[in-house]
C-alpha cells in the first residue's frame, strides 16, 4: 500500500472547479514531480489533502495515509499529520515565515508539537537542523528574524522547520520559483540530499519540467485540474503521450544537439468556470480532432506505469517489460 | 534600538518646533493683536503703548525668538478674562477631561479590539455582521447626535442619568458611553481589517501546515502581526486623550479642556487658545513617540531601519 493515496480528489471554489478528480499515489521514500502551468491545481491538491484550504472550498474524494482517511478528519487526527507525517514548504519563503518571530522559535515550535522537545534540548536540535540544511553559523542564526536572511536562507529555514517534525513526506510547492537561479540548484540539491539521508518521500511541485525531471523519479503532468499524464521521468521524455506534455517539452530549451526555436503552447488555460466540453486541452491542441470536443478523456494505461488522458495516446511496448495488455486490464479493473 | 529611539526623539523635537512656529504665524496673521484687543477706534498713542509693552514694535525675527523663549520657559501669557497664567488655567482643567477620556479609551480598547478580532475570525457570520453594523453606525453617527440621543432616552425619557454638569460620577457615564462607542467602533473596524489581512498571509498557512491548532495560530502568529497597523489607530486615540472631548464636553457641559477651548475661542482669549493648541500638539507628538516605541517592540523589522533588508 502506498504511503499517501489520493483518490478522486476534487475541489471547487464556489461554482468553479479547481480540481476535477485527481488520483495520485506516493510510495514511501519516492520522489514524485507534479508539473503544470500555474492555476492547474498542483498546490491545491496538497493544500486540500492537508485541510489547509479556506472553508469556502468544497473538497470531495479521499486522501488515505497508510490506509487512514484524513480528508474531513477531525482536527485531533489532522494536526499530527500536518508537519508530523506530511510537511509542506512554499513558494515565497520570506512571506511564509512569520516576520515578528525569530527563526529559532519558529523551528522550535514544530519540535515542541511533533517531538515534545522544549528548552535546551529543542534549542540544540534547532541548531542541528539549521546545520543540516546548510545555514552557516547556526548557533547565532537562531536569533535572526526572517527579514535578516536572504531568500535562499529563508527557504533553508523553511526546510529545517519541515524536517523538525521528521515527516515521511515533504511537499515542496515551487520551492525555488522566488529564488535566484544560482540558489535554485542549491535548494534542489539540498532536497535530494535530505531525501537520501532521511528516507522521506518528496513531492516536488513545479511549473518547470526540467527541474522536476532532475529531482524526481516519477512525474505527473497536470492540466486544468486533472492529471493528464503520469510516468517515470525517463519515459515522459522518451514517450511523451499527451499533447500538453509534448508542448511543455517543446518549450524547454534542448541541452544538447542543434539549437532550435522554442515552441510555445498557443492560447491559455481555460477558466475554471467555463471548462470546455470534451477534453479541456482540445482548444489549444494541434492534434485535436472533432471527437476531442465530445469525449472527456480518462487516464488510460499505455504501459505498466505510464498513463495519459488523451484519446489519441497509444500503448507502446517497452523493452524488458511484460506486454501492456496485461497492465491495461489490471488498471481498468482497479479503476472500476 | 537606541539609534531608532534617538531618531524618533529628534523627529518629535522638529515636530514641536514646527507647531510652535505655526502658532506664531497664525496668531500674527489673524490680525494685529493691538487692534483686536484695544479696538479700532483707540487713540494711536494707546495702540503704540500696547505694541511696545507686548514687544510688537520689534522686528519680526526678534518677536519670533522671544516667542520661542517664552514658550519654552512655560510663559504663555495671561488670560484676558481673569489675568491668570494661561497654562495654569488650562492645566487645572486637564484632570476633568482625563476623567472622561481615560475610561472612554479603556472602553475603546476592551470593546473595540476583541470585537474586531472576533469579527475577523468569524468572517461573514451573524456576529461579524452585527459587529460591522455597529461599527459603521458608531463611525458614521457624529458624537453630538449620539450624545443627544443618549440624553433624550436615558435622561429625559427614563430619568436614569443626569444630562449635564459634574455633580457626581453618574454625570460621567453618558459622556464616556458616547466616546467609548465611537472609538470602539473605529477600533473594531481597523482591528478587523488588520486581522483579515494577516489571516490571508502565507505565514499563517505555514503555521497551520506545521500542525499548530488554530487557536495557537491566532494567538501566537496572527495577533502580534495584526497589532502593528492597529497600534497606529490606538496612537491617534492616545493623542486625543487631552483634547479629544471638545464636542462631548460641550454637549454635556463638562468643565474640561475642550469646553474651555470653545469658550476661549468665543471670547477671543488668545493666550488660552494658544496654550491649549500647544498642549494638544505636545500630546499628539508624545502619542506618536509612544506609537513609534511600540512599533519597535512589536515589529522587529523596525529595528534595522538604518540597515536596508538584505534580499
Amino acid at each position: 500500500m502506498a504511503f499517501v493515496e489520493i483518490q478522486n480528489l476534487s475541489v471547487a471554489f464556489g461554482r468553479s472547479p479547481a480540481l476535477r478528480g485527481i488520483n495520485l499515489a506516493v510510495e514511501r521514500g519516492e520522489a514524485v514531480g507534479l508539473v503544470g502551468e500555474s492555476g492547474c491545481g498542483k498546490s491545491v491538491t496538497w493544500l486540500a489533502a492537508l485541510g489547509l484550504l479556506p472553508a469556502s472550498a468544497t473538497v470531495r474524494g479521499s486522501v488515505l495515509i497508510d490506509g487512514t482517511e484524513i480528508l474531513g478528519a477531525p482536527k485531533a487526527r489532522l494536526e499530527p499529520v500536518r508537519g508530523g507525517r506530511i510537511a509542506m514548504i512554499f513558494q515565497d519563503p520570506a512571506a511564509s515565515l512569520n516576520p515578528v518571530h525569530r527563526i529559532g522559535r519558529q523551528i522550535g515550535e514544530a519540535l515542541g508539537l511533533h517531538r515534545g522537545m522544549t528548552g535546551q534540548r529543542a534549542k540544540a536540535e534547532v541548531i542541528r537542523l539549521l546545520d543540516q540544511v546548510g545555514i552557516p553559523d547556526a548557533k547565532n542564526r537562531i536569533n535572526a528574524y526572517p527579514h535578516e536572511l536572504s531568500g535562499g536562507q529563508n527557504q533553508r529555514v523553511m526546510i529545517a522547520m519541515a524536517l523538525a517534525g521528521e515527516p515521511e513526506l515533504l511537499v515542496a510547492d515551487e520551492p525555488t520559483t522566488a529564488l535566484d537561479v544560482t540558489i535554485q540548484a542549491q535548494i534542489l540539491d539540498l532536497l535530494t540530499t535530505l531525501r537520501r539521508d532521511t528516507g522521506m518521500a518528496l513531492v516536488l511541485i513545479s511549473h518547470d519540467l526540467g527541474v522536476v525531471s532532475e529531482t524526481c523519479s516519477r512525474i505527473a503532468v497536470m492540466y486544468a485540474g486533472r492529471i493528464v499524464e503520469e510516468a517515470p521521468s525517463a519515459q515522459i521524455f522518451t514517450h511523451p503521450s499527451h499533447p500538453y506534455t509534448r508542448g511543455l517539452m517543446g518549450a524547454l530549451p534542448p541541452l544538447s544537439g542543434a539549437r532550435r526555436r522554442l515552441v510555445a503552447i498557443p492560447g491559455s488555460v481555460p477558466e475554471a468556470a467555463h471548462m470546455p466540453q470534451g477534453c479541456a486541452f482540445a482548444p489549444r491542441c494541434n492534434a485535436a480532432t472533432d471527437r476531442c470536443a465530445e469525449v472527456d478523456p480518462v487516464p488510460l494505461p499505455l504501459t505498466q506505469d505510464h498513463s495519459a488522458a488523451c484519446i489519441h495516446a497509444r500503448p507502446y511496448r517497452q523493452a524488458g517489460h511484460p506486454s501492456h495488455h496485461h497492465a491495461a486490464t489490471t488498471r481498468e479493473r482497479a479503476m472500476q | 534600538m537606541l539609534h531608532y529611539l534617538l531618531s524618533r526623539l529628534l523627529r518629535a523635537a522638529v515636530s514641536i518646533i514646527m507647531v510652535v512656529t505655526f502658532v506664531f504665524v497664525v496668531l500674527r496673521m489673524s490680525g494685529d493683536p493691538a487692534m483686536v484687543i484695544m479696538g479700532a477706534d483707540a487713540p494711536p498713542e494707546a495702540i503704540d503703548a500696547f505694541r511696545k509693552s507686548w514687544g510688537l514694535d520689534q522686528p519680526l525675527w526678534i518677536q519670533y525668538f522671544s516667542f520661542f523663549e517664552a514658550v519654552f520657559s512655560g510663559e504663555l501669557g495671561r488670560s484676558m478674562r481673569d489675568g491668570r497664567d494661561a497654562m495654569a488655567v488650562v492645566l487645572e482643567r486637564v484632570p476633568s477631561t482625563l476623567a472622561l477620556t481615560m475610561p472612554a479609551f479603556l472602553v475603546n480598547l476592551i470593546v473595540g479590539v476583541p470585537a474586531g478580532v472576533y469579527a475577523a475570525l468569524h468572517r461573514n457570520s451573524l456576529i461579524d455582521r452585527c459587529v460591522m453594523v455597529m461599527a459603521v453606525t458608531g463611525f458614521a453617527v457624529p458624537s453630538f447626535i449620539l450624545a443627544m440621543l443618549l440624553v433624550l432616552i436615558l435622561s429625559v425619557n427614563l430619568g436614569w442619568l443626569p444630562s449635564a454638569g459634574q455633580d457626581s460620577w453618574l454625570n460621567a457615564i453618558l459622556p464616556i458611553a458616547t466616546m467609548g462607542f465611537g472609538g470602539a467602533a473605529l477600533l473594531a473596524r481597523f482591528t478587523r481589517s488588520a486581522m483579515l489581512e494577516v489571516l490571508g498571509q502565507p505565514y499563517i498557512r505555514t503555521a497551520s501546515a506545521k500542525g499548530l491548532p488554530w487557536s495557537a495560530v491566532v494567538w501566537r502568529h496572527a495577533l502580534q502581526n495584526a497589532a502593528i497597523p492597529t497600534i497606529t489607530i490606538i496612537g491617534f486615540m492616545l493623542g486625543g486623550l487631552v483634547a479629544g472631548a471638545v464636542v462631548v464636553e460641550s454637549v454635556f457641559s463638562w468643565p474640561g479642556v475642550g469646553r474651555l477651548l470653545v469658550i476661549s475661542v468665543a471670547n477671543r482669549d488668545l493666550a488660552i487658545v494658544q496654550a491649549i493648541v500647544l498642549m494638544i500638539a505636545i500630546t499628539m507628538v508624545a502619542a506618536n513617540m509612544i506609537v513609534d516605541v511600540l512599533y519597535g517592540l512589536v515589529d522587529p523589522r523596525m529595528h534595522g531601519q538604518a540597515r536596508p533588508a538584505r534580499r
